[in-house]
């Protein structure tokens, strides 16, 4: 960790104070590696991502897994926490359907898998947890995966030859175009949500090191700690709405974006196909 | 030419350089302006079919808010751009790199 520089020094009453920065706008960019772990003599550098990540995810194993004992026996008349939990699954499958199709309602069980990650990684601020989110590598893996099924899923829907000959679809002389084509999608959402997550952590520091600052500023004037409890209770009144902001609403909102666009784009890819073809039956047909 | 005035050389780039970067992510920045027209074009039209069709409320407020996020992704890269350029400072960098290769 790298130590606080002094700002500037000053005399009062025969003391010398020393004002320090303390780099709380850095703070939250900065992702320190906290400890090292040795596997098979290879050292893994843990970062504070990976420390949150694992936190988040522990809790939500062990809430499952306590819902999951909990709603043991499925009662045919729902209560309780049964009730919330069949209100919160068929409510996400009911919105699967409506964006991926009838047919792809298997694929809501991994999606809200991802949108409870995402958000629980949203709202870690919300615990003085840094956001796993507010990490390129987290966002990455999260948007690799949605890029690995649509393409996986692609091949699946329409066959090896039919997946590549999609590649040359309307003209061959498109091949380049096609090919980033798809490939943005997945570079796009991963720096949306980080993009998204980073502002907010990085407005959220810059605002608490903004108090943190006039405290100490107030601190060496006469009857100084009086404003400086004054000052530490009006933090409350800014900072609240500001995470209310920053945490919650835009978490939500990210979390949701994340999933609804990974699924048009795994839907896209998996349905394009079965269209011409069902027309050109319909064509032969007639 | 002694060690001082190098140094002193050196870290009068540093700092010019570091003074353009932060220029340069404000003028990056000028990318927010299309992102926060389009949401509001987004959001104009949405109010409209709103007006027009208050039962579809649900499905306009879903399309304009998928809608709005991809308008939002072109903001998205001028923050990235501007915060790399004041926090990870890769022209400082480049620039120390330069001066290296050139004592060497």
């Amino acid at each position: 960790m790298k130590e606080a520089e002094t700002l500037y020094k000053f005399n009062f009453a025969g003391t010398d104070y020393s004002i320090i920065n303390e780099e709380s706008a850095v703070a939250g960019f900065k992702n320190e590696t906290l400890y090292h772990i040795n596997i098979f003599g290879m050292d893994f550098g843990i970062t504070e991502t990976i420390n949150n990540m694992w936190i988040l995810m522990g809790i939500m194993i062990i809430l499952s897994v306590i819902i999951r004992i909990s709603v043991n026996k499925f009662n045919q008349v729902p209560k309780g926490i049964q009730n919330f939990i069949e209100l919160l699954v068929s409510g996400f499958t009911d919105f699967t359907k409506s964006i991926m199709g009838e047919k792809n309602k298997k694929f809501a069980g991994f999606y809200m898998a991802m949108f409870l990650f995402i958000l629980a990684s949203n709202w870690a601020g919300l615990f003085a947890l840094r956001n796993p989110t507010a990490d390129v590598a987290t966002t990455f893996a999260l948007s690799l995966t949605t890029l690995t099924m649509m393409h996986g899923f692609a091949i699946y829907a329409k066959g090896f030859k039919g997946y590549l000959s999609h590649f040359f679809k309307p003209y061959a002389f498109l091949l380049p175009i096609n090919i980033i084509e798809k490939v943005t999608p997945g570079i796009s959402l991963a720096f949306r949500l980080f993009g998204n997550i980073l502002g907010g952590a990085i407005i959220l520091s810059l605002c608490y090191s903004l108090t943190t600052w006039l405290i100490n500023l107030v601190l060496f004037v006469p009857l100084g700690w009086l404003i400086g409890i004054v000052i530490g209770v009006s933090q409350a009144v800014v900072l609240i709405p500001l995470h209310i902001f920053f945490d919650i609403f835009i978490g939500v909102l990210q979390s949701f974006i994340f999933v609804v666009l990974s699924m048009t784009f795994v839907a896209r890819e998996m349905e394009e196909e079965d269209h011409e073809e069902h027309k050109e039956k319909e064509f032969l047909a007639e | 030419m002694n060690e001082l005035t190098q140094v002193a050389g050196q870290i009068d780039g540093a700092s010019f350089i570091l003074g353009l970067s932060a220029i340069g992510a404000g003028l990056a920045m000028i990318g927010g302006v299309g992102a926060g027209l389009g949401q509001g074009m987004a959001a104009a039209k949405a109010a409209e079919a709103v007006g027009r069709q208050p039962e579809a409320s649900g499905k306009i407020m879903t399309t304009m808010i998928v809608g709005q996020a991809i308008t939002e992704t072109t903001g998205v890269y001028a923050l990235l751009i501007a915060i790399l350029l004041i926090f990870v400072n890769p022209f400082v960098g480049m620039y120390q790199a330069f001066l290296t290769a050139m004592i060497k």
